[in-house]
């Protein structure tokens, strides 16, 4: 079975049906970038795979295991928020506004989850920890306060931070989406490492040279359908639908004509 | 008016009336010239012998002191402190309770809040007084204290729960899910992430309630505590009674102003921290 298996999931907010059936499936090891205009239902999506949405209908599997829900007899139980948070566990999460604790230095952001949840020592946590500052690039502004650091910066510590957890699975919700333009490449760098190490990701993103370059499998999204899947070349390189083609065409002409 | 010279490099043209500044200024100068008249005038109506001798008696103000206004002042940190501390407790539990998704837990910490906050202070600590008489043999622990602490801090509670509520509420929605999705359960995000931020925010205003609580010390005396727990007010109350004359309330109340001039101070410097990093 796939890493991640999502069947027929539907979601609504208030009547409004933003995700209206939605089937995917995430090998080990690959990388999918969801593309598709705002309102398509991608980052929804997303967020319900880590249950911090509940989905209205169909089930979504992360290594084997039934998100938010417990299948007793083909009945559906949803599950203690306890053992909800222990699922989230298996999942980093990367979000478009970083979302750093911003009490806390860099170094603290990333400790703090394996204490807390984990119950791992202050050393190992604190040793994992600079590793994984090293890792992004930022080892020198271990004992820097959000506040002082970076879109760019902050956002490569959120990715440090997501990985302390040793996930199995990485979601990013248009990580690079409310950064200054000339930072974007930092962070997008350090994801192109963070993929070809192996880690399994799905990643929400504008970033049409990161899906062209990194990702697997490419899946169009619109109006809470998925239009178009496949490998990149096919669906960025020759899209069949007329829902893809008109979207990457205003993509284009927005980036040629800012 | 051709005198004075106007702002900036504009040509100097004919003005048949006054530019708004000029305006603003004239009209400044008459509320200062209203403010001095009303002062001259309380000043030279008053009976400034009479005042000194009700309010101001140096002897009285000098038997004050001797008679121990420091302690009363160190009575009404004491019972200000305790209070502050339990109604920061309560409220945070209040707060957390108002904030659940349990219904009851919702109800009751909406009806206690209404209730004490709606109800005059003072009330509170009739009714406390009476309390022995209700549950016969009943005893609250470290007397006075005990007593003076759960009943300030109830009503603090109340007033600190919506403080904190606020506080709590204004954290951004993203660091509970960024919190939630790095799998902590719902009370340590709430403890190690959420509850940090909203102290921070609330700072300011949690400075205020414990300004407001200084002052409500001052009604401890209906609790009936007995003169050597006298704070501020019952000390100077009792003084005042004795000499048949107002100076040692005088006294007193200066020495509130000892207290609650550094807290509104501190106060502002948090309020213009928080401007600044936010």
């Amino acid at each position: 079975m796939p890493l991640v298996h999502a069947v027929n999931v539907t979601k609504s907010f208030h009547h409004n049906e933003v995700l209206k059936g939605i089937d995917l499936d995430v090998d080990r090891g690959q990388v999918v970038c969801l593309l598709g205009p705002s309102g398509s239902g991608k980052t929804t999506f997303l967020r319900c795979i880590n249950q911090l949405e509940t989905i209205d209908g169909g089930r979504i599997w992360v290594d084997d295991e039934l998100m938010g829900y417990a299948d007793r007899d083909g009945k559906l139980y949803r599950l203690k928020n306890k053992e909800i948070a222990a699922q989230r566990r298996e999942i980093g999460m990367v979000f478009q506004r970083f979302n750093l604790f911003p009490h806390k230095t860099a170094l603290e952001n990333i400790v703090e989850a394996p204490r807390q949840v984990k119950g791992e020592s202050k050393k190992t946590a604190r040793e994992r920890a600079m590793k994984l500052l090293d890792r992004v690039g930022l080892a020198d502004r271990c004992n820097a306060y959000p506040a002082q650091l970076s879109g760019g910066q902050q956002q490569r510590v959120a990715i440090a931070r997501a990985l302390a957890m040793q996930p199995k699975l990485m979601l990013f919700d248009e990580p690079t989406s409310a950064l200054d333009p000339e930072l974007v490449g930092e962070v997008l760098a350090v994801m192109r490492e963070l993929a070809l190490d192996g880690m399994t990701m799905i990643v929400v993103t504008h970033e049409m040279s990161f899906a062209r370059d990194v990702a697997d499998t490419v899946v169009f999204m619109d109006g809470g359908v998925v239009v178009e899947a496949g490998p990149p070349k096919d669906v960025i390189g020759n899209p069949q639908h007329s829902r893809t083609q008109a979207f990457l065409s205003r993509l284009r002409s927005e980036h040629e004509h800012p | 008016m051709s005198t004075v010279p106007t702002s900036g490099t504009d040509t100097p043209v004919e003005r048949k009336g006054l530019s708004p500044r000029q305006r603003a200024q004239r009209s400044r100068w008459i509320q200062y010239a209203v403010l001095v008249v009303l002062v001259l005038a309380a000043a030279f109506s008053a009976n400034w012998g009479q005042i000194v001798s009700v309010f101001f008696k140096p002897e009285f103000i000098k038997s004050t002191f001797q008679d121990g206004v420091l302690q009363a002042l160190v009575k009404t940190l004491e019972y200000t402190a305790g209070a502050f501390v339990i109604g920061l407790a309560g409220g945070t539990l209040l707060a957390l309770m108002k904030l659940s998704q349990v219904g009851p837990y919702r109800w009751i910490a909406t009806a206690y809040i209404e209730f004490f906050r709606g109800l005059p202070a003072i009330v509170v600590f009739i009714a406390f007084s009476l309390l022995p008489l209700a549950f016969p043999g009943m005893t609250i622990p470290w007397d006075p204290y005990g007593v003076v602490w759960l009943a300030l801090g109830i009503v603090a509670s109340a007033y600190m729960a919506e403080v904190i509520r606020a506080g709590i509420q204004a954290v951004p929605k993203g660091q509970v899910e960024a919190a939630r999705s790095l799998g902590m359960p719902a009370g340590v995000a709430m403890r190690k992430i959420v509850l940090p931020q909203a102290f921070r925010i609330v700072l300011p205003p949690l400075t205020n309630d414990l300004i407001l609580l200084v002052k409500d010390s001052s009604l401890v005396f209906m609790i009936g505590v007995a003169a050597d727990g006298y704070e501020l007010t019952g000390f100077g109350r009792d003084l005042a009674n004795t000499y048949s004359n107002l100076t040692p309330i005088v006294v007193c109340g200066f020495c509130y102003l000892l207290i609650t001039l550094p807290l509104g101070l501190l106060a502002r410097r948090l309020e213009a921290r928080t401007a600044r990093t936010r």
